[in-house]
C-alpha cells in the first residue's frame, strides 16, 4: 500500500495505475473456480500415479513416469490458461476463423496417413519423441468460439439469432463433427451435439430449432444403427451397456470391471494407492477414460462425491460467468464451455457407474492426457477471461 | 442480456444440477448401499482356485522295488478351449509349436483332436476342457521358448509334472497286472462327482486296467487346493490360501520281480519252443501263488507289451497292436481273462467227486483204452491201455477212462436220459466247490468266470443256438461241402443232434466234464487256486496281488485283506491221497520226463499235466503244480494255448520257474528260506517326490 502513502510523479502515477489494474484484475479472477480446478488437478495427479505406478514397476520402468508427464502437461495447461485469461476474449474473436480452420485441418490430418489408431479410435497424430496430439480435443475449443462468434453477432431488436446465422453455425459445426465421426469418435461427437444444443438454446434460438435438431439427431442415430454404419466394437459396447452380463470377458468386460472397482470402494475406499482392482489392472485405460474407477475404489464414496462436487462448483461458476458476461459473445463462450465440460463429466463418470454407454472421453481436469488437459485449461482460461471482463454493477 | 437467454441459462443451471444429482445418487447406491456386494464380487474377481495334483502312488514288488514309479518331466500341453478361440482355430499356434518341438504339425493336430467313433488314434480321449499333453520329453530350452513367448503360444504351457515310468526290476514287466492309465473321459467326470479335475495336463488320469484300475482311489491321492491372487491378465501375484495335496499311497504287492521275470521268460521260451515244434502256441500264461494266503508272486501273460507306450499319447498303430488279433491281443491278461479247457488238471476235482460219491479211495478200477459211454466210445489219450489200477495211478498216468466210467455211472444214477427231478451231478457240484465256473475274486479288474457246463447251462445254450442248429440240420453245410464233404456231413449230424436234443444233459457231457474237456473252461488263476486248495488242506483262498497301501512318508499302513476262504467239502485223507498222486506224476508219471534231473532233494514238486483238445486247434498244454510236497507253500501253473501236450510245453516252463524260486540249476534263489518276505518293505524314495 505504499502507493497511497507516497505520492509519486506523473510517470510513476501511470505505473501505479497499471499495477492497480493488475491487482484488481487478479482479485477479479474467479478464485472459487480456480481453487476447484486446482483441487481436481491435484487429485487427478494422485490418481494417475495410483493407476500407473504398479504396472510401471512390474515392467521395470520408473513408477513415476506417468505422473511426471502429467505434471508437465498440467504446467503447460496452466500456462495456456494464463495466456487465454490475459488475452481479451474479444480479441480472440477476431482470430476465430483462423483457430477454427487450424482445428479442422488437424482433424483432416488425422484421417491422412499422419494419423494413428489408439484403442479403436483413429484420433491421434504422432509427433514423435513420445508426443502425440489429439486434434478433436482442440476442435472442442474451436467449436465453442466459432458458435459464440456466429450466434453472438450483435443484432438489433431480435431476441434470438436469425435463420441465416443458425444455418451457417450448423453448417460450419458440421465440418469438424463429420471429420470426428469418420475417426470414429462417438464420444466427442456427442460432446459436439451437447455444445451446439446448449449454445443455440442460450443464444435465444427458437424452440423449433432445438426440437428439430434433437429430432434430426435421433433420426440420424436410427439410420446409423439400421444401415450398419457403426463399427462392431461400438455395437458391442452398446449391447454391453444394455446388459453387461452378455459378454463379461469381451465388450462388457470394461463396464463390469469398472463397476466392480467403484462399487468395492464402499464409503471410505481402500486407501490411496491401495486399490486391489486397480493394482491388478482389471480396468483398462485406467489413467485416462476410467480414472474415476481409481477414485471410486481407493477413495470411496467420499472421494467420488468430492470429485462430483468440485466439478459441480466449476460448472456453477461457469454458468454464473455466462450470466454475468459483458456481452452475448462472452455469455455464449461460457455456456459452450459449461455444456462441453458438463456433458463430458456426466458421460465419463456415468459410464464407470454403468448408467451411460462406454465411449472414449476423459474426465476433465482429472484424467491423464496432454491434448485433453491443454484444451480443458484453455477452456478454463476463456471462462476466466469472460469472468474478468464481466459486467460490474458498482 | 435478454430474458429468453436469461431464462434458458436458468434451465441450464437446473439441467446441470440434475445431472450431477443423478451421478451422486448412483454413486451412493453403488458404493454405500451395494458396497458389500461389489466387495464380494471383487474378491471373487481377484482370486482363482487352483487344484494342485497329488502325486500318484508307486506300485512296488514284495521287496519294495518299484514296478511303477513316477519321473518328473517337463510336459508341454495344449488347451483346446484357448486354441479354438483363435481366429484360425490354433493352426498358426500348432505350426509354431511343431517347429519348437521338432515334430510335424499333422501329428500335433491329430493329438489334440477329440476322439470319436470315426476318429482314428492318435486323438484325445479325455475331456475337451482338460489340457492335452503333447510331449513329455521336452528339454528345458524348448520349454523356456514356449513359456517365455506366451503371446506366440496362447493355450500352450510347459509344466513340471510327474509321469509314469516302468523300471522293470529284474526284467519283470507284469504289464497286464499293472494295467495302465488313461485320461478321464467326460462321461467319467460326470459320473464321479467327487473326482476332482486338476486342470493339469496329464494329471487327470484314471486307472483303466490292472492294479492301476482296481486301486485307483488309493493310488490317486487327494488333490490340494490353492487360492491364488491374480491380476487381470491371470498372472499370479500371490497365494491367499493353500491346502497341500495328499500324495497317493504306494501299493505294495506280493509280486516278486525275480519270480515274475522268470515266469515271463519261461512262458515266452515255452511258446517259442512249441512253435519250433510246429505248434501254433498263440498265447500263454503263468501263475505263481502262495497257497497259504493266496498272495500272487507272479502273474504272467504272453504276448505282452511295454506299458510306457500309454504315456504321452498312443499312436493308432500301437493301439491296433494292443487290441489286434494278429498281434495276439497283448492287453488281455491270459491268467484271469483267458478261458481254456483245463483238461486233466481238472481231475483233482473229479477224484474228490467220485470218492465223495461213494467210490472207494483205495479201490482198483479198470483203465481200458476206450470206454463206451452210451453208444459212443470215449478213449484215453492216444488210446493207451493200462489195465487195472488205483486212483493214485490213475492220476500218475492220467487215465481218462476211469473217470468216464465214474461220470457215466453217476449220470445213469441221476436218471440218464430221463433225469430225476433233483439230479445230484456230483462232478459238477465238486467242480463248483473247487472254484471253477466263478470268479476267483482276485483284486484285478475284468476277471472272467470260466464255465462249468451243467443242465441249466445246456438248456440256456440250446435256446440261444437251436435256431442255427436246426437250420444246419435241415439244409446241411453246402458251402463247406464244396471243399470238405466229410466235415460238412459231421457238422450236419452234430447240428441235427443239437437241434433235436441239445437241451439234454447227455452222458457224453458228463464224461467230458469229468476230464476237463468239452464245454468246461477255466482260467489259469482258477486252476492255480484249485491246486492251492488241494495243497493247503482244502482252503479255497481268494487270490490277492496287493498286500498293503503305505503312505509315502510311512505314516499309515493299510493292509489289504481278502474275504475268508471257503473250505472244500473234501476230507483231509482224500486231499492227502490226491497230493501223493500228484507227487507221483512228477516222480514217475506224465511229468517225469520234464522233471528228469530236477533237484528234488532241495524241493520236491507235485503236479498234474493237462492236454485239452480243442476242436480245430492245437491242444492246450497245462501243467499245474505245488511244492514242497511235504509242506506245500506255492503253486505254479503254466498254460500254453495251442502248445501241445502238457508234459511238452507247460511242464518244462513250470520246472524253470521252480528252479528260479529255489535257486536250482545255477539260479539265484528268489525265495528266502523257501518263503516270500513277510514284513512290508520300506520303499526306496525313487519316485518323483515333488508335485508340479
Amino acid at each position: 500500500m505504499t502507493a497511497r502513502t507516497t505520492p509519486l510523479g506523473g510517470y510513476r502515477d501511470r505505473d501505479v495505475a497499471r499495477w492497480r489494474r493488475r491487482a484488481s484484475a487478479l482479485r477479479r479472477l474467479d478464485w472459487t473456480m480456480l481453487l476447484s480446478v486446482s483441487a481436481l488437478s491435484v487429485l487427478g495427479a494422485l490418481l494417475v500415479r495410483s493407476a500407473t505406478h504398479r504396472l510401471l514397476l512390474e515392467q521395470g520402468q520408473d513408477p513415476n513416469s506417468f505422473l511426471d508427464r502429467h505434471l508437465l502437461n498440467l504446467a503447460i495447461g496452466i500456462a495456456l490458461c494464463g495466456l487465454f485469461t490475459v488475452l481479451d476474449y474479444r480479441l480472440v474473436r477476431a482470430y476465430v476463423p483462423i483457430l477454427f480452420a487450424v482445428a479442422c485441418l488437424g482433424l483432416l490430418a488425422v484421417l491422412t496417413p499422419l494419423g494413428s489408431t489408439v484403442n479403436g479410435s483413429h484420433s491421434w497424430i504422432i509427433i514423435g519423441g513420445g508426443f502425440q496430439v489429439q486434434p478433436s480435443e482442440f476442435a472442442k475449443v474451436g467449436l465453442v468460439v466459432l458458435l459464440a462468434m456466429i450466434l453472438g453477432e450483435p443484432r438489433d431488436g431480435e431476441v434470438g439469432p436469425g435463420r441465416r446465422d443458425i444455418l451457417m453455425a450448423l453448417a460450419l459445426a458440421g465440418v469438424p463433427a463429420a471429420l470426428i465421426m469418420l475417426q470414429p469418435d462417438l464420444g466427442t461427437t456427442l460432446v459436439f451435439a451437447a455444445v451446439v444444443l446448449g449454445m443455440l438454446a442460450v443464444s435465444g434460438a427458437r424452440k423449433r430449432w432445438m426440437a428439430g435438431l434433437v429430432g434430426g439427431g435421433l433420426a440420424a442415430g436410427f439410420c446409423v444403427w439400421f444401415f450398419g454404419l457403426l463399427k462392431q466394437y461400438q455395437i458391442d459396447r452398446f449391447t454391453a451397456f444394455m446388459d453387461p452380463h452378455v459378454d463379461p470377458l469381451g465388450a462388457g468386460y470394461n463396464a463390469q470391471q469398472a463397476r466392480i472397482a467403484v462399487g468395492s470402494g464402499g464409503v471410505t475406499g481402500r486407501g490411496l494407492f491401495h486399490g486391489q482392482q486397480t493394482g491388478g489392472h482389471f480396468v483398462p485405460e485406467q489413467q485416462t477414460d476410467f480414472i474415476f474407477t481409481v477414485a471410486g475404489e481407493e477413495l470411496g464414496f467420499i472421494g467420488g462425491a468430492l470429485i462430483v462436487v468440485l466439478l459441480g462448483v466449476i460448472l456453477w461458476r461457469g454458468l454464473r460467468t455466462a450470466s454475468q458476461a459483458a456481452d452475448l459473445f462472452g455469455t455464449l463462450v461460457a455456456t459452450g464451455v459449461v455444456c462441453w465440460l458438463a456433458f463430458q463429466s456426466f458421460e465419463n463418470i456415468g459410464m464407470t457407474l454403468g448408467i451411460m454407454p462406454i465411449t472414449g472421453l476423459p474426465l476433465p481436469f482429472v484424467s491423464y492426457g496432454g491434448s485433453a488437459t491443454f484444451a480443458n485449461f484453455i477452456a478454463l482460461g476463456l471462462l476466466q477471461a469472460v469472468h474478468l471482463r464481466r459486467r460490474t454493477f458498482d | 442480456m435478454n430474458s429468453r437467454t436469461h431464462f434458458r441459462l436458468v434451465v441450464l443451471y437446473v439441467l446441470v444440477g440434475a445431472l450431477l444429482l443423478v451421478l451422486m445418487g448412483r454413486l451412493w447406491t453403488m458404493q454405500v448401499l451395494q458396497g458389500a456386494h461389489y466387495r464380494q464380487v471383487a474378491a471373487d474377481n481377484r482370486t482363482r482356485d487352483i487344484v494342485v495334483p497329488a502325486v500318484r502312488g508307486m506300485i512296488l514288488d514284495d521287496t519294495g522295488r518299484p514296478l511303477v514309479r513316477n519321473r518328473t518331466a517337463l510336459v508341454v500341453s495344449v488347451d483346446r478351449t484357448t486354441l479354438m478361440r483363435q481366429k484360425d482355430h490354433g493352426a498358426a499356434v500348432l505350426a509354431r509349436l511343431a517347429k519348437v518341438l521338432g515334430t510335424d504339425v499333422g501329428t500335433l493336430r491329430n493329438r489334440v483332436r477329440l476322439c470319436g467313433p470315426s476318429v482314428p488314434r492318435p486323438c484325445w480321449p479325455g475331456s475337451p476342457y482338460q489340457p492335452i499333453p503333447v510331449d513329455d520329453h521336452v528339454d528345458d530350452r524348448r520349454a523356456l521358448q514356449i513359456v517365455e513367448r506366451q503371446e506366440d503360444f496362447p493355450g500352450v504351457t510347459a509344466q513340471m509334472q510327474a509321469v509314469r515310468e516302468y523300471p522293470r526290476p529284474s526284467g519283470a514287466g507284469a504289464a497286464q497286472v499293472i494295467g495302465y492309465l488313461q485320461p478321464i473321459t467326460q462321461a467319467e467326470l460326470d459320473r464321479k462327482k467327487d473326482l476332482k479335475v486338476t486342470g493339469y495336463a496329464g494329471a487327470d488320469l484314471i486307472g483303466r486296467d490292472g492294479l492301476e484300475a482296481s486301486y485307483d482311489e488309493e493310488l490317486r491321492g487327494t488333490p490340494g487346493e490353492r487360492t491364488v491372487l491374480v491380476d487381470s491378465q491371470g498372472r499370479v501375484t500371490g497365494t491367499a490360501k493353500e491346502k497341500p495335496p495328499v500324495p497317493g499311497g504306494n501299493l505294495v504287492t506280493s509280486i516278486n520281480s525275480q519270480i515274475q521275470a522268470s515266469a515271463e521268460k519261461a512262458i515266452k521260451d515255452a511258446v517259442e519252443s512249441a512253435r519250433s515244434q510246429g505248434r501254433k502256441a498263440d498265447a500263454a500264461s503263468a501263475v505263481v501263488m502262495d497257497v497259504t494266503n493266496g498272495h500272487i508272486a507272479a502273474l504272467a501273460s504272453y504276448p505282452t507289451y511295454d506299458p510306457s507306450i500309454w504315456t504321452g499319447g498312443i499312436s493308432q498303430q500301437q493301439y491296433d497292436a494292443l487290441l489286434g488279433k494278429k498281434e495276439g491281443q497283448p492287453l488281455i491278461s491270459r491268467a484271469i481273462q483267458g478261458q481254456y479247457a483245463p483238461g486233466s488238471t481238472f481231475k483233482i476235482s473229479s477224484v474228490a467227486a467220485a470218492v465223495n460219491d461213494g467210490y472207494d479211495l483205495n479201490g482198483t478200477y479198470p483203465c481200458p483204452g476206450s470206454y463206451k459211454v452210451g453208444s459212443r466210445a470215449f478213449t484215453n489219450f492216444e488210446g493207451e491201455e493200462h489195465g487195472n489200477m488205483n486212483l493214485h495211478q490213475a492220476l500218475v498216468v492220467s487215465c481218462d477212462t476211469i473217470f468216464y466210467k465214474f461220470a457215466y455211472e453217476q449220470w445213469l444214477r441221476d436218471g440218464g436220459t430221463h433225469p430225476k427231478k433233483h439230479p445230484s451231478d456230483p462232478m459238477v457240484a465238486m467242480a463248483r466247490h473247487y472254484g471253477f465256473g466263478s470268479k476267483t475274486g482276485v483284486d484285478l479288474p475284468s476277471e472272467v468266470a470260466g464255465r462249468i457246463p451243467d443242465r441249466s447251462w445246456k438248456r440256456a445254450y440250446w435256446n440261444a443256438t437251436k435256431k442255427a442248429d436246426c437250420k444246419g440240420a435241415k439244409q446241411g453245410y453246402p458251402e463247406i461241402a464244396k471243399t470238405d464233404p466229410t466235415r460238412a456231413a459231421y457238422l450236419k449230424a452234430i447240428a441235427a443232434e443239437n437241434c433235436a436234443q441239445g437241451y439234454a444233459w447227455r452222458a457224453g457231457d458228463a464224461a467230458n466234464l469229468s476230464v476237463g474237456q468239452g464245454d468246461v473252461l477255466a482260467t489259469p488263476l482258477q486252476v492255480a487256486r484249485a491246486f492251492a486248495a488241494v495243497a493247503n488242506g482244502g482252503k479255497l483262498v481268494v487270490p490277492r496281488v496287493g498286500t498293503a497301501i503305505v503312505q509315502p512318508d510311512g505314516s499309515r499302513v493299510q493292509k489289504i485283506g481278502a474275504p475268508p476262504a471257503p473250505k472244500l467239502p473234501v476230507s483231509p485223507k482224500v486231499l492227502a491221497y490226491i497230493r501223493s498222486g500228484l507227487a507221483g506224476v512228477v516222480k514217475s508219471g506224465t511229468a517225469a520226463g520234464a522233471f528228469s534231473g530236477f533237484d528234488d532233494k532241495k524241493v520236491q514238486v507235485a503236479g498234474k499235466t493237462g492236454t485239452a483238445e480243442v476242436y480245430g486247434k492245437d491242444d492246450t498244454s497245462w501243467f499245474a503244480s505245488f511244492a514242497p510236497v511235504k509242506n506245500p507253500r506255492f503253486v505254479v501253473v503254466v498254460m500254453v494255448s495251442q502248445g501241445g501236450q502238457g508234459a511238452q510245453a507247460a511242464a518244462p516252463a513250470v520246472r524253470r520257474i521252480w528252479e528260479s524260486m529255489y535257486g536250482l540249476n545255477g539260479n539265484k534263489p528268489a525265495l528266502k528260506d523257501g518263503k516270500l518276505p513277510e514284513a512290508l518293505p520300506k520303499p526306496a524314495d525313487d519316485g518323483a517326490g515333488t508335485a508340479p
